[in-house]
């Protein structure tokens, strides 16, 4: 599904001066974005390409729904020798794997990236979330449970091991059809320290003592493999209780306020952000980098929270937050990163999961199968 | 010659018979059918080379991908060239030849950015390669720079990437270079080594080649002025502890690299293997030499070994430990599942096509409109359609509880499990089973059945010994049909089958967009094809595939 926004401007003299501006700037005046779809890429729209794009005239800006499948996607595109995307909108740990591939473009962060409105750098102002060369981190996502405050009595769960715990909170609960974050919450309620969940998943026992948790509750559960899938399970009522994005959350609560709320307990940390696919001609990677410059600056990425319950990726922004756009709500409090929320998580360990993925994930689907 | 000749005697033995322009009617006549026989190809040239693009080209394409494994091969061919002499019955990591060759590879592995990938590749085999590769990609310079340090503190000549050209390089390379460097809109002049310095310092001048080639084609920036890679000093150094005779050399550099050369025996080393272990000790891991030396061969057996649950252990081929297996399990549930998919659309659809049959025609194309109407819906909706049905909070379920039939609290589960699988899938295939069976039925004239009856055959032995029989071409196809489309089917299982419902084919889209793993991808995709193909012969072989009729 494609769908164009196109900014054209009738009169004659914005069209001299569009083609002036491409000429004088070598940028190309078309950009293929690709992102999420859905509530995500409205907000960037929102936030990012609508502004810039109304400071330049005759751009045209191409977005693609195709960041699911995007690392498949551009790899093929490479071997083809044609890559139509000219950004890409991916979760870190997609990014690394395209930046291992060698199908994203390593960048200079404090160059191409504007500093921060505190005067920071922008490595600084990104700090520990540079998690890899070909990353722009854009937003903190989290992912964490949502429950129905209806069947739950008087005693809603305040702490992850609730999905664990039929006898209290009897009923079906949906987590995501893959081993990550299943496998750390499972270790986490089996008593394992948070610490060392790492350490402990590397090992043979570590893998089969989560299985083995995981298996007390395994005809309980029903496997989500879409982010939409929980929020329409818990709108149902077919789940108590049920894992996904924390945004989705945010729209099932707020937005359509249905009987759902929030455990922030052990929620995940992700991120999800920029890459630029390698090889691109001149005037189009000069086209995104100016982009980018915008796209990524403080005020911006504090803007797109107005759209959309996702934490800032760049600290200097998080003072700028503000209501949201359309509900008039204060947003600081949904933010995953908020310390209310932020009491108890765990950071996604990339390099951990890019080793074992396979391995895990084999165990994970013979255990599913069995 | 001797074909025409035979030809103009064959002509002339039956040539009593001639066209209006004297050649004789047999010659005329393949002429005639020949130009028709091209006629017809040129007609279905288009679709020949549209299926040829299409089908053809992608699956063979498939096939490839599941055996190809050029990746390691070429990435670490030195090291694979000393790691055959490596024994691994000995159970010691390979020495230090195999690490310095090691280091030789990765060294432009990294430069290239292609040792993540192969990293990536391994890691498939063996957990823990990609972050290997990652992090030896980072800290490998360290070795290097050990040597380099040493070269550049003793004399700061060697810092300058130009001062490397000046030494290596002929003068007239060195103009040539300049030359382009002002105009630069053609290609670099190639380099051109001192043919004095390739005999004193083989491998420096070697390595230095590697290096020229990778900066001049890939980079494609100015190569005098590019500071060379850390593993040309060790080369270096090398080259010099051996004491080549350097007192004839001149031009420039000369006696930079004489009082080197005297002064490298001082130098600290350090042995590449003690290197390679300090920025990870897993480089002293045997299983990791060992998937490495498996996985050297240019083509593999190791995706469809993995694609049929097994892997390349020390003796050959093995089992997988219990708790990875799963293709095996899930390619049987493929199969057995399509069959009772099947069987139900046989069972479902054989009424409604004697119905479409035998009811008046007004009545009859009513129904037929609603046989087709699915196909007119789009297949995410249909599926989609079913979880509001089947769920436990669902219209069925709502239904029967309301009914009183079912207790609130024991709700039926029919959804997320194989019978939802089942029940979508019958119904979504139901159209291509009813069909074939419509067109053949149409086919057998009612008046045998009035024939039988009238002779005394009771309903069941009419339908049965008359009807039925004429009607197993539709079956046939109708069975043929909905089978080999169930067992590729992705959508439906994904969305309606929970984790005991899904086949094959989720496996094939994890790996294809997910895992990215597309060697094994092509392997279970490449064995589905086999298992369709070999179930088509088996068939042919038991019913006759001349028994299968879509119509007439």
């Amino acid at each position: 599904m494609k769908f164009t926004i196109t900014f054209l401007v009738s009169s004659a003299l914005s069209l001299a001066g569009s083609i002036g501006f491409a000429n004088e700037e070598g940028m190309a005046d078309s950009m293929t974005v690709v992102s999420w779809g859905g509530a995500y890429q409205k907000s960037q729209q929102r936030a990012y390409s609508e502004p810039y794009a109304a400071k330049h005239d005759g751009l045209t800006v191409i977005w693609d729904e195709s960041s699911a499948e995007a690392v498949a996607k551009l790899r093929a595109m490479n071997e083809a020798g044609n890559v139509t995307w000219d950004l890409v909108d991916a979760v870190a740990a997609d990014a690394i794997r395209l930046c291992d591939e060698g199908l994203a473009m390593e960048i200079n962060h404090d160059e191409m990236l504007a500093p921060g409105d505190d005067g920071s750098t922008a490595t600084e102002d990104f700090g520990d979330l540079l998690v890899s060369d070909c990353f722009i981190p854009q937003i903190v996502y989290s992912t964490t449970f949502g429950y129905r405050t209806d069947l739950v009595g008087n005693t809603p769960p305040e702490n992850v091991c609730a999905i664990f715990d039929l006898e209290t909170y009897p009923g079906k609960r949906s987590l995501e059809k893959r081993p990550v974050n299943n496998m750390e919450w499972a270790l986490l309620c089996d008593g394992v320290e948070k610490d060392n969940l790492y350490d402990v998943l590397a090992t043979e026992e570590g893998q089969n003592q989560a299985l083995a948790k995981l298996d007390t509750i395994k005809d309980n559960v029903v496997w989500w493999s879409a982010g939409a899938d929980t929020p329409q399970l818990l709108a149902d009522g077919e789940v108590v209780i049920g894992s996904t994005y924390n945004g989705r959350l945010f729209s099932v609560i707020e937005e359509q306020g249905q009987p759902v709320s929030m455990l922030w307990d052990a929620q995940v940390f992700d991120l999800d952000g920029w890459i630029i696919p390698t090889g691109l001609p001149e005037d189009r990677r000069a086209r995104v980098v100016d982009f980018l410059r915008f796209a990524t600056d403080t005020q911006r990425l504090a803007d797109q929270a107005k759209f959309i319950s996702y934490g800032p990726a760049r600290a200097s922004s998080a003072p700028l937050i503000g209501k949201h756009a359309d509900l008039g709500i204060e947003m600081a409090p949904h933010m995953p990163t908020d310390p209310a929320n932020a009491k108890n998580t765990i950071l996604f360990n990339y390099e951990f999961w890019a080793d074992y993925r396979d391995d895990i994930d084999a165990k994970f689907q013979a255990w599913l199968a069995r | 010659m001797a074909v025409i000749a035979k030809q103009e005697d064959d002509s002339k033995q039956d040539g009593l018979i001639l066209t209006a322009d004297g050649m004789s009617l047999k010659k005329s006549l393949a002429r005639s059918l020949r130009m028709q026989k091209l006629r017809a190809l040129m007609l279905i040239l288009p679709l020949l080379a549209f299926i040829l693009i299409t089908f053809i080209a992608p699956i063979t394409d498939m096939l490839f991908r599941s055996v190809e494994n050029q990746i390691v091969r070429e990435t670490l061919p030195r090291t694979l060239n000393e790691l055959q002499y490596w024994d691994l019955s000995q159970k010691k990591a390979p020495g230090e030849t195999v690490f310095h060759a090691l280091y030789d590879d990765l060294e432009i592995a990294i430069e290239r950015k292609v040792h993540t990938r192969l990293g990536t590749r391994l890691n498939y085999e063996q957990t823990g390669f990609s972050s290997l590769f990652r992090r030896t990609g980072r800290n490998l310079d360290a070795i290097g720079k050990i040597w380099q340090k040493q070269f550049e503190e003793f004399d700061p000549f060697w810092k300058k990437g130009e001062n490397w050209a000046n030494l290596l390089m002929t003068s007239d390379w060195i103009n040539n270079a300049k030359e382009w460097e002002k105009t630069s809109d053609h290609l670099q002049p190639p380099f051109v080594l001192k043919p004095e310095l390739v005999n004193l310092l083989p491998k420096t001048t070697e390595a230095y080649s590697a290096f020229a080639r990778y900066v001049q084609l890939e980079e494609n920036e100015a190569l005098y002025k590019k500071d060379p890679w850390p593993g040309i000093y060790i080369k270096l150094y090398q080259d010099l502890i051996s004491e080549p005779d350097l007192s004839a050399l001149s031009g420039m550099g000369a006696d930079e690299l004489r009082s080197t050369a005297q002064m490298v025996s001082t130098f600290e080393t350090i042995s590449f293997k003690d290197g390679f272990l300090e920025i990870d000790k897993d480089w002293g891991e045997i299983d990791i030499w060992r998937t490495i030396q498996v996985y050297a061969s240019s083509y593999t057996s190791g995706y469809f070994l993995n694609a049929i649950d097994m892997q390349n252990g020390p003796d050959g081929p093995e089992l997988r430990p219990e708790n990875e297996r799963i293709y095996i399990i899930l390619f049987m549930r493929t199969l057995y599942m399509s069959l009772i998919i099947t069987f139900f659309c046989i069972i479902l659809g054989y009424p409604v096509a004697w119905l479409l049959v035998n009811i008046p025609t007004r009545k009859s194309n009513l129904l037929m409109i609603l046989v087709l109407l699915p196909f007119w819906t789009s297949l995410l909706v249909r599926t989609s359609a079913w979880k509001v049905m089947l769920q436990q909070q669902g219209v069925i379920n709502d239904i029967l509880v309301w009914l009183g039939l079912v207790d609130d609290a024991a709700r039926l589960v029919m959804i997320n499990n194989q019978l939802g699988t089942i029940i979508a899938m019958t119904h979504i295939l139901l159209p291509f089973m009813i069909l074939p069976m419509y067109s053949v039925m149409q086919t057998i004239p009612p008046s045998y059945l009035r024939a039988a009856k009238s002779l005394g055959a009771t309903n069941w032995t009419a339908f049965w010994r008359v009807y039925f029989p004429q009607t197993i071409p539709g079956i046939g196809a109708g069975s043929i049909l909905v089978f080999i489309l169930s067992i590729g089917y992705y959508i439906t299982p994904a969305i309606v089958g929970g984790t005991s419902g899904v086949f094959i084919s989720d496996r094939i889209a994890y790996h294809i967009s997910s895992s990215l793993n597309w060697g094994l991808g092509a392997a279970l995709g490449t064995i589905l094809l086999g298992v369709v193909i070999l179930l088509y012969f088996a068939y042919d072989k038991a019913v006759g595939i001349d028994n299968v009729k879509l119509g007439g």
